[in-house]
């Protein structure tokens, strides 16, 4: 049962497996030359389009206005994350999306403020490529995206499946769908514009763009997940530091 | 939550001295001093937020806390990786000055980021050969998120040798990094180092 449950699970979220020769904890990236030419796509895409927009977005709409979106489309995923949770068998992660939910459409004049984290209850997001996770699937491949950046083919079936896990998207009428989706894409626009530096600094200083996002994203993800375990942890004794 | 404050560190230490008497663990004293080194470096860092002095001065105050607190030589070492074996101990030495101006500028940046902000030191856990202490970065309009410093007394001081934010390894991607530029130069590591000098 659990071979097929397992084995259900790898279909279902499409991942690619190493060879028994790859290194353990190493990032697996198959498709490098196509993740590459996506990537600079991507590039091209953010140069000539998303980081203008995000500079404009950011130097006309006040901070704390920009903030407030930003809340408002976080506060509308916490439904998402809830159904995830639920998935998972994390009774106290539900508890969480759904308390910050109420305090925050509430006290938080709908989603606008992040009361909930006043209160200490602070977000505890969750998607379906963790959900995945959980049950048992692999990162699979690395894959670069188009539009949307850096991924795993674990997390790229999350998003995926997570276009159908909002059950806003059920109840709400369409015009109001559509000012969430809204809300969605320019809180992503005004993160790019509130953290233009770090995000330049990665996508046009480094040495190599491509190399570095694929570390990053996959680092920042594993910790998410809880896989950084304290043996995959730098020793003191693990570099010859003679000379130096 | 713990909450760290200076008392407790006081309060800690004494406690260590006093069983210094008893065959104590040596570790009971380093948990304390792997936490108040990273008190006191999280307190520079903060002035130094506060301070509302120009960017420029500003690096020169992270490169400065940088070559108290960071055990250089050992970043470094670990960012060149296997180049090492075919680097002069010239090009080591050379290398570690540029790579210490060059992640003050790029940290520092990073730092910069936290104004109107502050770090939180949480907690101090031995693992492995050394001290992993916890701290959360509370940002404005931002949910707080875990900074991990790693201490170790390997050089016979507390010095921080890596960083985790957010889970973000600084050894790792600093070793990608400094390969990448190292490529970039067709394994040049003369080239790679003058390179250096005006990055981050």
């Amino acid at each position: 049962m659990a071979v097929f449950l397992t084995g259900t699970v790898l279909a279902v979220a499409g991942c690619t497996v190493p060879g028994p020769n790859h290194p353990a904890g190493e990032i697996f990236d198959p498709y490098e030359d196509g993740n590459r030419k996506t990537h600079e796509m991507n590039r091209a895409l953010d140069r000539a389009l998303v980081r203008p927009a995000a500079k404009g977005y950011v130097a006309v709409v006040p901070e704390g206005i920009a903030i407030s979106v930003g809340h408002f489309a976080e506060n509308l995923g916490e439904p998402s994350s809830a159904v995830n949770h639920l998935m998972q068998e994390d009774g106290a992660g539900v508890a969480r999306n759904l308390t910050r939910f109420v305090i925050n459409v509430t006290l938080g004049f709908g989603g606008l403020f992040d009361a909930a984290s006043d209160f200490g209850i602070y977000p505890d997001d969750s998607d379906f490529g963790e959900t995945l996770h959980v049950w048992g699937a692999p990162e699979g491949a690395y894959v670069e995206l188009p539009v949307l950046g850096p991924s795993n083919e674990r997390d790229a079936t999350g998003k995926v499946v997570d276009l159908f896990t909002n059950p806003l998207s059920y109840v709400l009428p369409s015009r109001e769908r559509n000012i969430g989706k809204v809300a969605e894409v320019a809180a992503k626009v005004g993160d790019r514009g509130r953290y233009a530096d770090i995000v330049d600094s990665i996508l046009y200083e480094s040495a190599d763009s491509y190399a570095q996002g694929r570390l990053l994203y996959t680092q920042n993800r594993r910790h998410e997940l809880g896989m950084n375990t304290e043996e995959s942890y730098i020793a003191p004794e693990d570099v010859n530091t003679e000379g130096f | 939550m713990y909450h760290f404050s200076r008392r407790n560190l006081i309060a800690t230490a004494g406690a260590a001295l006093t069983a210094l008497a008893l065959p104590v663990p040596a570790f009971a004293l380093n948990n304390a001093q792997a936490k108040g080194l990273v008190d006191n470096l999280v307190g520079e860092i903060n002035n130094v937020i506060d301070s509302g002095k120009t960017e420029a001065a500003m690096y020169g105050d992270f490169e400065r806390i940088f070559r108290k607190y960071a055990d250089l030589p050992y970043i470094a070492a670990y960012a060149m990786g296997v180049d090492a074996r075919r680097a002069s101990g010239g090009q080591k030495k050379a290398f570690t000055d540029a790579f210490t101006g060059y992640i003050s500028r790029k940290y520092g940046k990073r730092f910069r980021e936290f104004i109107g902000g502050r770090l939180e030191v949480q907690g101090v856990k031995e693992v492995k050969s050394f001290f992993q202490v916890t701290t959360i970065a509370h940002l404005r309009g931002e949910a707080p998120f875990e900074v991990d410093f790693h201490v170790s007394d390997r050089t016979g001081k507390n010095l921080f040798f890596n960083m985790y934010i957010e889970g973000i390894n600084m050894l790792l991607t600093e070793r990608e990094e400094i390969g990448a530029m190292l490529d970039r130069r067709k394994g040049n590591i003369d080239a790679m180092i003058a390179d250096l000098r005006k990055a981050g």
